[in-house]
């Protein structure tokens, strides 16, 4: 039996959204970027199932399986992009794609 | 402390670590390896939630199909460690980022916390029953997948069919955008 509470959990939650959000915001690498948006959904995801079984309710699972679901989307759209932009620019740093800048 | 806490904690430092290195890591194919090891540990974190269903599914579709997906990705664009033009921006910058990400881990771990749920009673686990909830009453929590089913097939009909249509148009959007120009065509 666990004796580890849901704060434990929830701490950790957190955790894993915050080391997403600060490689969203210190990382160049667009490729990077995107893998701390999965590392952020990730941390999401366990916050959501703690709460689910605290409160004896599957709505919070079925919400993670949903959240799976969209971010796969997410990834596969993404990477196509990041590719059709490599062919133009030849570069994966965010620095390099600030069209509508100049 | 018992086997189950050790394994938590084992866990814990596993998906913490492997996102730390991840985000600092110069190599893109090490940060990948690297956040392998943070999903798998996440996947663990759900087995000890009782999930067995989703860290089967966590461990199939993230570190089965996203990471392979972008480990493909990392390959073909033949992304190096070039230390020189992907180095963490610069150290203010950095500093920054850092102090922006644990002002939020703040506000999140304040406010996360329900007001029924935290404070002095430590809140504890319910104990599962077998039962899979039917009819107008909310869906239980349960380790099998057949409520699982159960749920999707029932009061997330509309939204299962609306993620699939989901996927169906990601699926022709990433073939469109992947299709090769022909010259003098546009987009």
């Amino acid at each position: 039996m666990l004796t580890v509470t849901p704060h434990h959990f929830l701490i950790l939650a957190f955790l894993l959204v915050g080391i997403g959000f600060l490689g969203l915001l210190v990382r160049r690498n667009v490729l990077l970027m995107l893998m701390s948006l999965e590392l952020m959904l990730n941390g999401i995801n366990v916050a959501l199932l703690t709460f689910s079984k605290v409160g004896n309710n599957l709505d919070g699972g079925i919400f993670v399986f949903f959240i799976m679901t969209v971010a796969a989307a997410e990834v596969a759209v993404g990477l196509a992009l990041l590719v059709a932009l490599y062919k133009k620019r030849n570069s994966v740093l965010s620095d390099d794609m600030a069209y509508l800048k100049n | 402390m018992n086997a189950v806490d050790l394994l938590f904690w084992i866990f814990a430092v596993l998906t913490v670590g492997g996102g730390i290195c991840m985000v600092f890591s110069k190599n893109p194919v090490t940060a990948a390896m690297f956040m392998i090891i943070s999903l798998v540990g996440v996947a663990a974190l759900f087995v000890l939630l009782d999930s067995f269903f989703l860290a089967v599914l966590q461990v199939l579709v993230y570190a089965g199909a996203v990471m392979v997906l972008f480990l493909f990705i990392i390959m073909l664009l033949d992304v190096g460690p070039d230390v020189a033009k992907q180095k963490i921006t610069n150290w203010r910058f950095g500093i920054l980022g850092i102090l922006l990400s644990s002002l939020l881990v703040v506000v999140l771990i304040s406010l996360g916390f329900p007001s029924d749920f935290s404070g002095a009673n430590n809140p504890s686990w319910p104990v599962l029953s077998d039962a899979i909830s039917s009819g107008s009453e909310s869906l239980l929590f349960s380790t099998k997948v057949s409520a699982f089913g159960y749920g999707l097939m029932t009061k997330y009909m509309l939204p299962i069919q609306i993620a699939g249509f989901m996927l169906l148009i990601s699926m022709v959007g990433v073939i469109i955008l992947s299709k090769k120009v022909a010259r003098g065509e546009d987009v």
